[in-house]
């Protein structure tokens, strides 16, 4: 059976307001919660394996990765309860080691389990670093399809056509398997991800699945290997280091004005930008 | 002397406009080391194109090319082989380029292959080895030292002007290279044809947000647009939506932009979206929701519905044309 490795972090709570602290951020007390684009990476990835007609007819098995805490994991619980297969854990603080020791650790393990498909998201939304996708893929000497909008699995080829969202519009590459993808944001639209056997018009719900009480329920019993930098062979934390975080000016307070006269006045005179 | 090399994308024979501000970048962290600017072109015509591209200079000492069919479409897989062996040649200390969608695509490929680190976004250069990217969707802003013989980076075209042409500089074809797609193949690309100045270099945007309702309200933006001589932009509601094709979103997953005036209308401010647009200059924000936080960017907020504001903002606009 197909073996797709879906990468998954969890990152302090978007919503919430950064603390800074000491040249830093003080994270002591904010709430983590997983990357948004991990949450499309495992519905890509479900969709692709799901079979709609026979819900127990699964195309592939999904192993869900993350470097972590050991101790941290509820996003890893969260994902099995989605419906990933398996868990894989590098217990390490990943804030200590930059984005190319994050893809080695990725790429050792996708190695190890022999998998034909990676997919991570396009980018964590904490570090936005956007590369480690890419970097394991050159890791492990494989093509790419980054940014991905659609993803079509072609049995019969074995490979994937993949809509990607490019600067100039969106372009569809193919991939023979074994490939990574990145996601983006809109391949959990209802219909972004075909994966040859489901009817090609077929609509999921729109957005990430939310985690069933049957499913939350088996993803205690699911398995979740845990391993450690060093047994992949990670040793260094890489050349990426942070020196300060330092929160940017606040823009000058702006006016409201009372109609659209006065706006235009304001623009032409004060704004001197038409 | 060492070398900080920036790769450029090129387009009808021409360098793409949006390649310049990476040139500025490049051109300021050679600076700060005390090292060369060269340029790399790559392409299926690159000696004919670098050629062309030396002719101006940019403020270069050299311009290097790499000619070969498999690199025309691009892909990561060919053009990441390219930069590697163009790495191996002339031994730069620094490798980058604007953070455009291709070389977000292919430089972190490069950079694994080569073993090197990279800082993603740069939008300043405080030393020779430690840039300032945004993180958080714009709400912090982080110094990165990096280390090594050789590091990457790709900066963010809205923070860096665009490079200008100077004195000529020769070009030199690097030979050798060996690229392979890896079975990659690239079957198209759905281009949103469109004769407004592209969203990343235009100096007014104009963008709407769900409440716009339809993509067929757009029309009334688009007038606004048109009218400013400006490039049409979306939230990723509106975009989501399928109001407006998607390469039109704005924020921390769009396009990043920095005009000196952007109009935000029926978008409430998420700070993803903020995250594409809070550097522009001048930002007015009509929204009929007085608590938006978009009016907390706002240099100029208008309570009103946009029913109201868009065709009045529009006479007001062609009567002072005259
Ligand atoms: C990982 C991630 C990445 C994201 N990236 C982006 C991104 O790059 N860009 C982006 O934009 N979003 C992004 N988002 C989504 C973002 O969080 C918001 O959901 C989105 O920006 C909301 O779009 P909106 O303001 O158009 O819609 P809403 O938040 O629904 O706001 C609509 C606004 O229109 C106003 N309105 C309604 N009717 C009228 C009227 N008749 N006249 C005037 N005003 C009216 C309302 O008062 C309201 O303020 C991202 C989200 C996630 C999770
Ligand atoms: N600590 C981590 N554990 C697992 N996956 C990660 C980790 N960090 C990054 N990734 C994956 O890499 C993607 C891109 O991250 P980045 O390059 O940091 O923007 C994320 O969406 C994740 O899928």
């Amino acid at each position: 059976m197909t073996k797709i490795l879906v990468t998954v972090k969890r990152i302090p709570d978007p919503d919430e307001n950064l603390k800074f602290a000491n040249g830093g951020l003080d994270l002591s007390s904010v709430k983590w919660v997983p990357n948004a684009f991990d949450e499309y990476a495992v519905e890509t990835a479900l969709r692709l394996a799901e079979d709609v007609g026979s819900k127990k007819t699964k195309h592939a098995e999904i192993i869900v990765l993350s470097i972590c805490p050991a101790k941290q994991r509820q996003h890893m619980t969260q994902f099995l309860a989605m419906g990933g297969d398996r868990g894989v854990i590098v217990d390490a603080n990943d804030a200590d080691y930059d984005t190319a020791a994050i893809a080695k650790m990725i790429a050792k393990v996708a190695q190890d389990e022999g998998v034909d498909m990676v997919i991570t998201g396009k980018l964590s939304q904490d570090n936005e670093g956007n590369q480690v996708g890419q970097r394991v893929a050159a890791l492990l000497g494989w093509p790419q399809a980054c940014f991905a909008a659609e993803v079509d699995w072609d049995q019969g080829s074995n490979s994937l056509k993949v809509a990607r969202e490019v600067d100039d519009g969106v372009e569809t590459k193919q991939v023979p398997l074994p490939a990574l993808v990145t996601v983006d944001l809109r391949v959990v639209l209802p219909t972004s991800v075909r994966n040859g056997i489901n009817p090609a018009d077929h609509k999921f719900t729109d957005g990430p699945r939310l985690a069933s009480l049957r499913g939350i329920t088996m993803a205690k019993r699911k398995k979740v290997k845990t391993v450690t930098p060093a047994d992949l062979g990670v040793e260094s934390a890489g050349g990426e280091k942070t020196t300060t975080i330092n929160k940017p000016a606040a823009r000058a307070a702006g006016q409201m004005v009372g109609s659209v006269e006065e706006l235009v006045e304001k623009l032409a005179t004060e704004a001197k930008v038409l | 002397m060492s070398k900080v090399l920036v790769v450029l994308e090129t387009a009808g024979g021409k360098i793409r406009s949006h390649c310049l501000p990476g040139i500025t970048a490049g051109k300021q962290i050679a600076d700060a080391r005390g090292a060369e600017l060269h340029l790399l072109v790559l392409g299926a015509n690159a000696a004919a194109e670098g050629a062309e591209i030396a002719a101006a200079g940019y403020g270069a000492a050299g311009v290097h090319t790499i000619t070969d069919a498999a690199l025309e479409p691009f892909t990561a897989e060919a053009w990441g082989d390219a930069v590697v062996h163009a790495v191996k040649t002339l031994s730069p200390a620094v490798v980058g380029g604007t953070a455009s969608s291709a070389l977000r695509d292919c430089l972190p490929r490069a950079a694994a292959v080569l073993d090197a680190a990279l800082c993603a976004e740069i939008v300043a250069v405080k030393s020779g080895d430690t840039f300032t990217r945004p993180i958080s969707a714009g709400r912090a802003l982080l110094d990165e030292q990096l280390s090594g013989d050789l590091v990457f980076f790709t900066a963010r075209g809205s923070e860096f002007a665009p490079a200008e042409a100077g004195a000529a500089t020769t070009a030199a074809v690097i030979d050798g290279a060996s690229v392979d797609v890896r079975g990659a193949q690239v079957l198209g690309i759905s281009k949103t044809e469109s004769s407004r100045p592209a969203l990343t270099e235009a100096s007014v945007v104009v963008s709407g947000g769900r409440g716009m309702r339809e993509g067929a309200n757009f029309s009334h933006l688009e007038q606004l647009t048109d009218l400013l001589g400006g490039a049409l932009g979306a939230s990723r509601a509106a975009t989501d939506a399928g109001m407006v094709p998607a390469d039109l979103q704005v924020g921390q997953t769009g396009k990043i932009v920095a005009p000196n005036l952007y109009i935000a209308v029926a978008i409430s401010g998420a700070i993803q979206h903020l995250a594409g647009m809070k550097g522009s200059k001048t930002i007015v924000a009509i929204n009929k929701d007085e608590e938006a936080p978009i009016f907390q960017v706002a240099d100029y907020g208008l309570v009103a519905k946009w029913e109201d504001a868009v065709p009045a903002l529009i006479a007001a606009l062609e009567a002072r044309k005259g």
